[in-house]
């Protein structure tokens, strides 16, 4: 393991951020720290970087207790939200920081901070100031200068939140193909489910200043462990008291099985090749997303009464066991 | 505009064109006259020295002021940096007297040595570089101090290579306001330096005594030093912040 | 995001912290707060008489009656002026803007002394360039109370303006634009839109205004001709009694005067903070 988290706490005044936080943080791979704003997972991540110190508990990386470790002596790289750039100093010489204050020799900062600028694409802007680059560009600087050190866990704090969406996308795969070449322990935060989907090989789920599930994105989305995660990690809407997702319903103008729910469409929304119907039953309106081949075979409208059933071998969360969380959640 | 022009910029001119009235040979000899001399020497020599000072303190003041935590007395402080800009320049120098004069409580007497003067201007200067270097320094982007710890800079280091130069400009900037001011200090000289001709006597008080004297082409040939001193210190203050601002 | 707004690195306790804290709180210990707080304790050495002796005198009181005055005169000028000039440096661009820009900070870094100069040369009774025919006119400035009115609105000239422009700059024309829109003309839209935003930048602007008029010493000096019970100002007592080996009279008006300085930057003080919510 490669940063092993132990009984963490930390409150900043009468606000708990982080409530006996333990997780182990397996090395190599990608791992996403994902939750709400305010659920406490920055804070973890400050922690881990040294930025922040626990009130209790401890932390080690690579088999080292670095819990009293200042930050200068962790051998992190952090990449923060807002880049961070040192605004005065050149692309190249941002890069370079970390290898001048380890007093490497000039003729090897200078070829490390070449071949870092190739990897993060940024060659032809060496010479740049920050405030000459974009977003993005700032970004995949921070990046560069944060793996200029060789750091032993790289951790990036909402590295895409202040981009807009295009970007976002274009960086997330791209920081994916990254990690696939230099393979460094990587933790990221974020509270966009998508992009821990997407990009992450396990996800830690933070809420609250609690962990409430840790697994591979398949086995959160197929398993959460409470309404919470299933709510957090996709759609949900309710099918008498079962939670499920509008993707997992079935509906049929046939007779009605057992266990089928009567029901009238009462509106019909095309988002693209996707179609949400919004089903009228007695007690409850539920929402089935199909494609929109299945919806056209159906051969229905808005008036229609169909039958609703839940997909065989579908997890479903019971809405009634649980029923803080959802009030919470909605 | 028409105000601007009867009030400001008309006057000036009239300096301007008095000082050059008689000539250019007329001007040099006022303002090297040797007692003129001297006070142009010690006023710019002073305000210079003080300015140092002021770039040393005046960010640690600023500093104090914006990264320590909350302390008693804090509030205070704050409100002290800007009671030489308010007070009445007479009245700091009688202030300044009532410490360090003949009655002094700590049994140190500079009146009327030129130490007085270096005191007269550290105090109606001191709050320029704060007030310059406080909203930069409250605004810095703690990230990059942070992001430099993560990369192994040391407390020493990240102040020097990451802080300084984001301080620089403002620093600049206050020091330049600070040399002006103490430069065209005045009021609180008169009781606290005795304005002795060669020994204590700074720029404005020479250009006084002319006024005093009738002889109002040479203190308009003074005068016009001073001006000169002050247009360079605003167009350079302007072209730091035009800098600042293009650096984003 | 709620936790990026939380508290930031650690702030160490160290001996360097306290060290700094020693130096600058006794730096300014030393350089101004026992210094003002030994006028004060000066003024008041032989109990309130020499307060009172000053309030008895009339060419005191007539300096003090004076120094009011001409600050609240002064204040008007600079603050209608002031403001006026602002608008017209933050929303119209006119060739020489950048210029008069520059030309608005010489009051604050220009000799007292060579503004009295100028005003002499200009407005000079006998030699200058329009004291003869104002005179004729039977105008007299220098040596006479216009004279300290225009040298202390010559001095404190920028303070409003650099308070104001900058929140001019913030507020934006959209508001203003968008009253126009609605149908408002220029005066309602200056009284009922722009007006507000300004409001506290002109406050502070006015105070730090009052503080400077009412302080001003060397450019009202040279024009005023400093005639007892006529043009003296509280200022010009202040050194007149100081030495003329009046010490108490001295040390009580200073007081005075140091008493609405304090005030003046006090009330900027409290009632900043509030604003830069």
């Amino acid at each position: 393991m490669s940063i092993e988290i132990k009984n963490v706490a930390k409150r900043f005044g009468g606000f708990v951020a982080l409530d006996d936080v333990s997780v182990s943080i397996p090395s190599g791979q990608l791992t996403a720290l994902l939750g709400p704003s305010g659920g406490g997972k920055s804070t973890l991540l400050r922690i881990i970087a040294g930025l922040e110190r626990a009130d209790s508990g401890r932390v080690e990386i690579e088999g080292l207790d670095a819990t009293d470790l200042p930050p200068q002596k962790r051998n992190v790289g952090f990449v923060f939200q807002h880049y961070a750039a040192f605004k005065h100093l050149s692309v190249h010489r941002n890069v370079a920081f970390g290898l001048e204050i380890r007093k490497r020799p000039k003729a090897e900062i200078r070829s490390r901070v070449e071949e870092l600028l190739a990897l993060v694409h940024l060659e032809q802007f060496a010479d740049r100031l920050p405030s000459q680059l974009s977003g993005g560009q700032r970004q995949r600087m921070a990046l560069a200068r944060a793996l200029a050190v060789q750091p032993t866990v790289l951790l990036l704090d909402e590295p895409f939140g202040a981009l807009d969406a295009k970007v976002r996308k274009e960086l997330r795969e791209w920081l994916r193909r990254l990690h696939d070449e230099v393979h460094v322990t990587t933790v990221f935060v974020t509270h966009d489910q998508e992009e821990a989907l997407e990009v992450a090989d396990e996800i830690v789920v933070i809420n609250e200043g609690r962990v409430e599930q840790i697994g591979s994105p398949d086995d959160l989305y197929d398993q959460p462990a409470n309404d919470f995660v299933m709510r957090f990690l996709g759609p949900v809407t309710q099918l008498g008291d079962r939670l499920v997702r509008p993707h997992d319903l079935q509906i049929h103008t046939g007779a009605p099985d057992p266990a089928d729910v009567t029901g009238r469409i009462t509106r019909i929304t095309r988002i693209g090749f996707e179609i949400r119907a919004e089903i009228t039953t007695s007690d409850q309106i539920v929402t089935v997303t199909l494609t929109r081949n299945e919806f056209l075979s159906l051969n229905v409208e808005a008036g229609s009464t169909v039958q609703v059933r839940v997909a065989p071998q579908i997890h479903a969360g019971s809405a009634t066991g649980n029923r803080s969380e959802i009030l919470r959640a909605t | 505009m028409l105000w601007f022009s009867l009030l400001v910029l008309i006057p000036l001119t009239a300096v301007i064109v008095t000082a050059s009235g008689n000539g250019w040979v007329e001007f040099w000899r006022a303002v090297t006259n040797e007692q003129t001399a001297a006070a142009i020497q010690l006023t710019v020599g002073t305000a210079f020295l003080v300015t140092l000072v002021n770039i040393v303190m005046g960010t640690m003041i600023a500093w104090v002021l914006v990264r320590d935590e909350r302390f008693f007395g804090k509030r205070a402080l704050e409100v002290l940096i800007d009671i030489p800009f308010a007070l009445p320049t007479i009245v700091a120098g009688l202030v300044l007297l009532s410490l360090y004069g003949p009655d002094s409580p700590l049994g140190v007497n500079i009146a009327n040595t030129r130490v007085a003067v270096f005191l007269a201007f550290l105090f109606v200067t001191l709050p320029f570089v704060v007030r310059t270097v406080q909203p930069v320094l409250t605004e810095l982007d703690r990230e990059a101090e942070e992001a430099a710890a993560s990369l192994g800079a040391s407390r020493f280091t990240i102040f020097r290579r990451i802080i300084l130069p984001s301080l620089t400009p403002a620093i600049a900037a206050g020091a330049a306001l600070s040399f002006a001011r103490g430069v065209s200090e005045y009021g609180s000289l008169v009781l606290l330096s005795g304005n002795l001709p060669m020994r204590t006597e700074v720029t404005s008080v020479r250009i006084l005594s002319s006024i005093e004297n009738d002889n109002l082409e040479s203190a308009a040939a003074v005068a016009a030093v001073l001006l000169a001193i002050s247009f360079v210190v605003i167009v350079a203050v302007d072209v730091i912040q035009r800098r600042v601002v293009r650096r984003g | 995001m709620a936790e990026s707004t939380a508290p930031r690195v650690r702030t160490g306790r160290r001996p360097s912290t306290y060290l700094l804290r020693l130096i600058v709180t006794g730096y300014l210990v030393l350089l101004v707060a026992w210094p003002v707080f030994l006028v004060g304790r000066n003024a008041f050495a032989d109990g309130t008489t020499d307060i009172q002796a000053i309030l008895d005198d009339p060419d005191i009181v007539h300096a003090l009656q004076l120094t009011v005055l001409v600050a609240i005169i002064a204040v008007v000028i600079n603050t209608v002026f002031g403001v006026g000039i602002s608008i017209l440096l933050v929303r119209y661009t006119f060739p020489g803007r950048r210029l008069l820009n520059a030309l608005l900070d010489v009051p604050l870094s220009v000799s007292p002394i060579v503004v009295g100069l100028a005003l002499v040369l200009v407005y000079g009774g006998r030699t200058g360039w329009f004291g003869p025919t104002l005179q004729n006119a039977g105008i007299q400035i220098i040596f006479a109370t216009p004279g300290i009115v225009l040298a202390t609105v010559f001095v404190a000239l920028p303070l409003v303006i650099r308070e104001v422009v900058p929140v001019l700059e913030e507020v934006g024309d959209e508001q203003e634009q968008a009253a126009r829109s609605l149908g408002a003309n220029a005066i309602q839209t200056f009284r009922r839109i722009t007006l507000p935003a300004i409001k506290w930048g002109v406050i502070y602007g006015v105070v730090l205004s009052l503080a400077r008029s009412l302080g001003e010493f060397g450019a009202v000096k040279v024009v005023s001709g400093n005639v007892l019970g006529q043009t003296r100002t509280a200022t010009l007592v202040v050194e007149e009694k100081y030495l003329n080996f009046d010490r108490g009279g001295a040390y009580a008006t200073a007081f005075l005067l140091a008493l609405v300085a304090v005030a003046c930057i006090i009330v900027v003080s409290v009632i900043r903070p509030k604003d830069q919510r």
